[in-house]
């Protein structure tokens, strides 16, 4: 082997540049592990030092988390003192699921759930004909068919009050009304704020920039302490409908500030060849504007969406009972005290799994978007 | 681009503002009703009151008998500690594992993808939550005490720092330490026949530590004596959970942001570089770095924006910021909720604004320099 020409040479620390495998060279263990382990007496000592800390951290865990836990059992005397107690979990998963909604009726949660994920599906897949009509359908028939579901007292159905409404379906229905509510504010927002007319310029601005500049928490506490004050004498709204309504306004701002982004990324031509076809502002903006912007943010939609799914759990301050709430109400549990990790830990993996599984979606639009141009 | 817009969309947005006029006005009117069915009327007198509560973790003097307008300024000053204490543990956090994401080291770089994307897809709140009840609350009693580095030791009572004695000239010696600081950066830029004459500057900051540390008379580390831990600065559990909570959830977010930034400088920057015969930290710290940092600024911002918001988390861990004591206590005690909910946003808004307002004016700088 001749010496390595000026271009193969690997710059060593700190030029941040990976190895990379010339394009169809084999495969070698010996040389990946050589060049990706061991590429310099640093990268040795690195490799050396990270795998000494895992061996510190990772069998603890899995002691505790696998080897050494117990699922088995219906009471806490069934777990052992050294591992973790997922029995716990176990009792308890229909509350962490469905809060307090009644069991026999806990078909119509299914229900809806195949409703509105049988619209959806058609919606993010990659070959869909209609996928304006099934959109439609997502935001318009699936809520309302899925709201008289969960909602009942028509139908036949017996009436679930929101009150008994909670775990991880809570943090699902308000995720999915909020994108489905903040999602439309925001398209009109962002065109609100690129608009000519002054007026709806600043109010748009305004609306943004306001909900943009204070914290979710606040908004949340407004809707359930301030919100009241202000609605007519006599009228009521139910505690979840008003969380839900700030979530949208406070989302919506989010949105806008995505999709105006997709909006400054379209060239000026496109929107000057549809006018000059003799098009309408609205015309141009939904049928040439708007679909290439969208389709150009789909990334940052996705993102925003796996924000305002996380926030969800923010509720739980203003006493409504979603997943970490419930995890929160289990840990008070006379009969099972002291399993505030496996509680916190259960509830940060749900969480996980579903934000992972969202983003690896986004992760591949964008991919497939990449491939498309 | 400009079409102009017609003369009915013109008239139609009175008509929008005239809409919003008539609803905010409608739901004014409702309030001002509700209110005068409880006899009660909108105005900021209460904050005259004496608060007659506690506040357990205060930067300046508090006591029950103070003014709501006093406990609005210590719980202000309790968001804006924890909030810069996140920002500076975040930012130094998220250069780290940006960097180690881009590391030439397999183990390393995934190392720091986990942690991204762990720390990215679980909610904040479940983070604080979590730091604060299975991590903090499960340490051992102040007895044994886990003893860290540099003398301090951490216990279910929180975090214990060593504290220092001040000698009599320690206001003007540490005056004169953060004039040294603030000067090191001018000096750095001096040129003189050009050559640069800058260097010197890196004797300021170890003469700026020599002032600080001469007007330390003693240092007093934390220690049992008998039942209780004196001596020391103790930093409550609340206050180390979420600070845990703001600083690990921002650096995730901030490593992305790095090594998004660093990614964008053009491939041919760093071979241009190289080939020029720079060492490769030379080309990282003079070509790599000063352009990824222009890129860095904006999303940069909205991530310290989105760390002091979130500074409100603290509520759940009853950490007394603005938030928990004034959506708290304040409220239940005052029955003032449009006040109340008022002047948490104003604040906050306030907060937003100029802190954009600071890394737009830093941002400008950055970008006329590097051009």
């Amino acid at each position: 082997m001749s010496g390595p020409s000026a271009l193969e040479l690997r710059p060593p620390v700190g030029a941040l540049l990976p190895w990379r495998r010339e394009p169809g060279a084999p495969w070698v263990p010996g040389e990946w592990v050589r060049r990706n382990l061991f590429g310099s007496l640093f990268d040795t000592l690195l490799t050396l030092a990270v795998l000494g800390v895992l061996a510190l951290i990772v069998p603890p865990l899995v002691r505790w988390g696998v080897t050494n836990a117990t699922i088995s059992g219906t009471t806490r005397a069934a777990c052992g003192p050294d591992g973790a107690c997922w029995t716990f979990i176990r009792m308890r998963l229909p509350t962490l699921l469905f809060g307090h909604y009644p069991a026999e009726e806990r078909w119509r949660l299914a229900a809806a759930f195949a409703v509105v994920g049988g619209c959806a599906i058609p919606v993010l897949r990659e070959h869909t004909r209609h996928r304006g009509l099934w959109l439609l359908a997502l935001l318009t028939a699936a809520p309302a068919v899925a709201g008289v579901l969960l909602v009942g007292g028509v139908l036949g159905l017996p009436f679930v009050d929101t009150s008994a409404w909670g775990g991880l379906m809570l943090d699902v229905v308000i995720s999915f009304v909020t994108v489905a509510g903040s999602l439309p504010l925001g398209v009109l927002l962002a065109l609100g704020r690129r608009s000519e007319l002054l007026v709806v310029r600043s109010l748009s601005v305004g609306f943004i920039e306001l909900w943009r500049g204070v914290p979710l928490l606040t908004v949340l506490f407004m809707s359930a302490v301030m919100v009241p004050l202000f609605l007519p004498g006599g009228v009521s709204l139910d505690r979840l409908v008003r969380a839900m309504v700030a979530l949208v306004l406070f989302n919506g701002a989010y949105m806008a500030e995505v999709v105006r982004g997709g909006l400054q990324g379209i060239q000026a031509g496109q929107e000057e060849a549809a006018y000059s076809l003799g098009l309408h502002w609205r015309q141009v903006q939904v049928h040439v504007v708007l679909p290439q912007a969208l389709r150009l943010v789909m990334p940052g939609i996705i993102n925003t969406v796996v924000d305002l799914f996380k926030d969800t759990t923010l509720v739980t301050i203003i006493g409504l009972s979603d997943l970490l709430g419930a995890v929160s109400l289990a840990l008070k549990d006379p009969a099972w005290p002291g399993f505030a990790t496996e509680g916190y830990v259960f509830s940060a993996v749900v969480f996980f799994v579903c934000c992972f599984a969202m983003s690896a979606y986004g992760r591949s639009f964008e991919r497939r978007a990449r491939d498309a141009r | 681009m400009v079409r102009r817009p017609s003369s009915r969309a013109r008239a139609a947005q009175w008509v929008l503002l005239l809409a919003v006029v008539a609803a905010a006005w409608y739901l004014v009117s409702n309030a001002g009703a509700n209110l005068a069915a409880r006899n009660m009327g909108i105005g900021f007198g209460f904050l005259g009151d004496t608060a007659n509560f506690d506040i357990p973790f205060k930067l300046i003097a508090w006591d029950d008998s103070d003014t709501y307008a006093r406990a609005l300024l210590v719980c202000l000053l309790n968001t804006l500690l924890v909030s810069a204490m996140g920002i500076v543990a975040a930012t130094l956090l998220g250069l780290v594992v940006g960097i180690m994401r881009l590391s030439a080291n397999w183990l390393v770089r995934n190392i720091a993808l986990t942690f991204i994307e762990l720390i990215r897809n679980t909610p904040q709140l479940v983070q604080i939550i979590f730091w604060y009840v299975a991590v903090l609350q499960t340490l051992p009693p102040p007895r044994q005490s886990i003893v860290l580095p540099g003398g301090l030791l951490l216990n279910i009572r929180g975090l214990y720092l060593p504290s220092f004695h001040d000698t009599p000239n320690a206001g003007w010696l540490a005056a004169m330490a953060v004039l040294l600081l603030a000067a090191t950066p001018l000096v750095w830029r001096l040129e003189r026949r050009g050559r640069r004459i800058g260097a010197w500057a890196l004797v300021l900051p170890i003469l700026a530590l020599g002032a600080f540390s001469a007007g330390i008379e003693s240092v007093e580390f934390p220690a049992m004596h008998g039942f209780n831990l004196t001596g020391g600065i103790q930093i409550p559990p609340e206050l180390v959970a979420l600070w845990a909570g703001l600083s690990i959830y921002g650096a995730a977010f901030i490593a992305e942001i790095v090594r998004a930034s660093i990614q964008s400088v053009p491939h041919g920057q760093r071979e241009a570089a190289l080939s020029l015969g720079l060492r490769p930290r030379a080309v990282l710290a003079k070509v790599v770095l000063p352009q990824a940092l222009r890129v860095m600024v904006p999303p940069l911002t909205s991530q310290y924006l989105n760390i002091i918001k979130g500074s409100s988390l603290g509520a759940a861990v009853a950490y007394p910021e603005l938030f928990q004591i004034f959506a708290g206590t304040v409220l239940n005690q005052s029955g003032r909720e449009i006040e109340t909910i008022v002047i948490l946003m104003g604040i906050f808004l306030a907060i937003s604004l100029l802190t954009s307002a600071f890394m737009n004016w830093y941002n400008r700088h950055v970008a006329l320099v590097s051009r």
